[in-house]
């Protein structure tokens, strides 16, 4: 069993969906149990491959599905799963991510969609397969087959909330739909040209025969960015993601926002790296020259944009528009630094923004609303779900103990060694718009001043509240726990970044990526 | 010359399929993007998914190629019976066989439609989903024209947040370009709200007695502009003048449905734009 470990990953959260399908129709209250159990086991089996990974020497861990062996047959012959270090890393956010919010689902869930328990864990922890099974997967085919597993099931998740939320998942289905079915034909094409779908085989086969500068890879990898690129809402084509993000319930915004645009930045970091190869993904390419561009002009826009918002909800799907121009443009500086902060930005960024959003769902619960005026005196309400969403808040803006001033400090570094000045210039300016959102936010919290300039106190500490509506009222513990276990773990990601860092080092060593002069 | 027809005839003779997979990708592409009807927008997205099923099958095909089933007689071996003779042809037999590349040339490759049967599948699943969603926008909303469900959510809003209603109001700026997107969105709503923007100044004058005075103080100084912008009559100035009138109307809150109020509006409009 423990050999098979990665494989378990997969079974224990698909047969969870499907015990909670059959066993919810006679009793809706064993689905929670299911969700959390067969999260947590698949977490084991996460850490466990993740050891086994470390312990080989080649730092990966491939495992071939039906029984067929490489010896006998040619690569590419069945489905092979398929783990490095940053398939592993990516997974455990994913399945880490999924265990807390499952746990912090059960009153959302049962308050705001009461009697579907069952549909919502089946298609809870289906989701979870499917951003697990992209991580892991060896085949390009695979890939979109999980790309649209987690998109459906996610499209369901977020239409169960209100009519609106309906009307904006539409949008996502038509939008999705067009980015995944452009990766299918950049599948296509590769296959033309390569004639197998296993990734490694296809980087074997493109090295092997010199295609860098053929037509068919040119299309094949434009089509494949584009649909990527969609799918993760990098900023001209970011329209589905704030109205279907902040119109899904509570439960569902929690697991969607912080992996969803996270895992596609693995998949365009697997694709760049592993199956075009660096040389051709950055030398017979243009995207070197104009993404980083495109990337500033999507912060500025989606920071600007989020600078406009008088909902926390709404902000936030702002701000994760403006992180993944952050990792995309850490990606395109091209530079070994710049993947370095790319990828513990995307550990990190899924972390706080896990935390924001389960902090907005609590304050959401508690005051009935999420728009910025009806924050007044929540501090001394709920003061630990406000510390923990303030901790997430300060990872966004990048404060040093938290994760996020890591992942940023890499970035600006990768930045400065490309010595792409205009990527560094934007990333600052973009903390400062966090640093404005945030403390205002603070600001609006502590103050009595309303938007509109109005005062309602009379002085020091007097929020022109009832002592009622500011006594300590914190939410129910099966959701304030998984908050404050969030927060934790963007300070310990923060802490002990350097462990993170040097696993990412291992994998990223394999490639020939430019360090800059002096080292 | 020749390289022209070069091109054509590669285009038309050789490549036709993929030629006519890229017109209905855009085809497909198009009433996605562009159409207002959401059951026009899943026509499209159907036509796009069968674009791509098309382009995968002519990547496999081969003109008088054979399904690829290993058959007796293609067994280098001799025939499949012999199996249990001894151990070496069983585990020969468990192994890859190379095919001799007179078979191979015969097999049209499986592989891009067997490809295609789980591209099938998922685009069933996907269209059931937006189908079913459809059906749910349908019973929320009444209707599953995009810029009538827009302009619906809109006032939903308006309604939940009088605070930023009346902030929208004031600044005209804010109101416009709200309210812009659903009615540049289709070519008929453009029309209609050309219309209304003569006829609006009218029917202002007759809903703003009944009013509050602030809010009538508000809505003369709201609808003195279009006036202007009728008297000019240039479409282009109608557009943005229109929206005023639009939000006037919804953020004074009727007790009647804001939709009877929209429907009424371009009824008038007909029998009296003649006689301008």
């Amino acid at each position: 069993m423990m050999e098979n470990a990665i494989a378990w990953i997969l079974i224990f959260p698909l047969f969870g969906s499907v015990a909670c399908a059959i066993l919810g129709m006679t009793n809706r209250k064993i689905c929670y149990p299911i969700a959390v159990l067969s999260l947590a086991c698949a977490l084991w089996a996460g850490i466990e491959t993740l050891n086994q990974l470390i312990a080989s020497e080649e730092h990966t861990v491939a495992y071939l599905l039906g029984g067929w062996t490489l010896d006998a047959y040619p690569r590419g012959v069945g489905i092979e799963l398929h783990a490095d270090i940053l398939g592993i890393l990516i997974t455990l956010v994913v399945l880490g991510v999924g265990l807390i919010v499952s746990v912090y689902s059960k009153l959302p869930v049962q308050e705001e969609t009461p009697g579907k328990e069952p549909l919502f864990y089946t298609l809870f922890l289906l989701q979870v397969t499917g951003l697990a099974g992209i991580c892991l997967t060896g085949d390009a085919f695979n890939l979109y087959v999980l790309i649209e597993v987690a998109a459906l099931t996610g499209y369901g998740l977020i239409a169960m909330g209100s009519n609106r939320a309906a009307a904006a998942t539409f949008n996502y289905v038509m939008l999705g739909t067009i980015g995944a079915s452009f990766y299918l034909l950049g599948v296509g094409y590769l296959y033309i040209k390569t004639g197998t779908l296993n990734m490694v085989g296809i980087h074997d086969v493109i090295e092997a025969n010199g295609l860098a500068d053929s037509a068919t890879m040119q299309v094949a990898f434009v089509l494949i960015g584009m649909g990527i690129l969609i799918k993760m809402a990098f900023f001209p084509f970011h329209a589905w993601l704030p109205n279907a993000y902040c119109n899904a319930p509570t439960a569902t915004s929690s697991l969607l926002a912080p992996l969803v645009t996270k895992v596609m930045i693995y998949v365009m970091i697997r694709m760049v790296l592993s199956v075009f190869g660096v040389e051709f993904s950055f030398e017979s390419t243009m995207w070197t020259d104009v993404v980083p561009w495109l990337v500033v002009v999507a912060i500025v826009c989606a920071a600007v944009m989020a600078l406009a918002q008088r909902e926390i909800k709404r902000m936030l799907s702002y701000l994760i528009v403006a992180e993944v121009g952050y990792m995309v443009g850490g990606v395109w500086i091209y530079n070994y630094y710049g993947f370095i902060g790319s990828i513990f930005h995307v550990i990190s960024d899924a972390c706080m923004t896990l935390c924001l959003f389960l902090g907005a769902g609590l304050i959401l619960r508690k005051a009935k609303t999420t728009h910025f005026d009806g924050l007044r005196g929540l501090f001394s309400k709920m003061p630990l779900t406000m510390t923990g969403f303030f901790i997430g808040g300060f990872s966004i803006i990048g404060l040093p103990p938290t994760c996020g001033f890591f992942s940023k400090w890499y970035l600006i570094t990768g930045g400065m060694v490309s010595e792409r000045w205009e990527y560094m210039v934007v990333l600052m300016f973009s903390t400062m718009v966090m640093v404005v959102l945030f403390f205002r936010l603070i600001e609006r919290i502590h103050l009595a001043v309303t938007e509109s300039g109005q005062n309602l106190g009379h002085g020091h500490g007097d929020l022109g509240l009832t002592e009622e509506q500011t006594r300590f009222d914190e939410g129910p513990l099966s959701m304030l726990i998984p908050l404050l276990v969030s927060a934790s773990v963007v300070l310990i990601v923060g802490i002990y970044n350097q462990d993170i860092v040097s696993l990412i080092e291992i994998f990223l060593d394999e490639f020939n990526l430019p360090r800059g002069e002096g080292h | 010359m020749f390289e022209e027809g070069a091109i054509i005839n590669e285009l038309f003779i050789e490549r036709l399929n993929y030629l006519i997979y890229v017109v209905l990708l855009l085809i497909g592409l198009h009433a996605m993007i562009s159409k207002n009807n959401l059951m026009k927008k899943l026509i499209g997205m159907s036509i796009f998914q069968t674009a791509i099923i098309l382009f995968y099958v002519s990547v496999g095909v081969k003109e008088g190629a054979s399904i690829p089933i290993y058959l007796p007689e293609h067994d280098p071996h001799g025939s499949h019976v012999s199996l249990g003779a001894g151990n070496e042809t069983e585990e020969a037999s468990h192994g890859p066989v190379v095919l001799e590349a007179g078979l191979i040339k015969k097999y049209a490759n499986p592989l891009p439609h067997v490809l295609m049967l789980t591209a099938i599948v998922v685009g069933v699943a996907t269209l059931g989903l937006a189908l079913a969603l459809c059906q749910r926008i349908y019973q929320g909303y009444g209707t599953i024209e995009e810029d009538e469900i827009l302009a619906k959510i809109e006032r939903e809003e308006m309604r939940a947040h009088p605070s930023v209603a009346v902030k929208s109001m004031e600044s005209s700026k804010t109101a416009t370009s709200k309210v812009k997107k659903p009615a540049t969105k289709s070519k008929e709503s453009s029309t209609l709200s050309a219309k209304r923007a003569k006829s609006n100044p009218k029917t202002k004058a007759k809903t703003a007695p009944s009013t509050s005075q602030l809010k009538s103080s508000r809505s003369k100084s709201a609808s003195s502009q279009p006036k202007t912008s009728a008297s000019k009559s240039s479409s282009a100035m109608a557009k943005p003048a229109t929206s005023k009138p639009k939000t006037k109307a919804k953020t004074t809150a009727r007790p009647k449905s804001a939709s009877t109020a929209k429907k009424t509006a371009p009824s008038k409009a007909k029998p009296r734009t003649p006689k301008k």
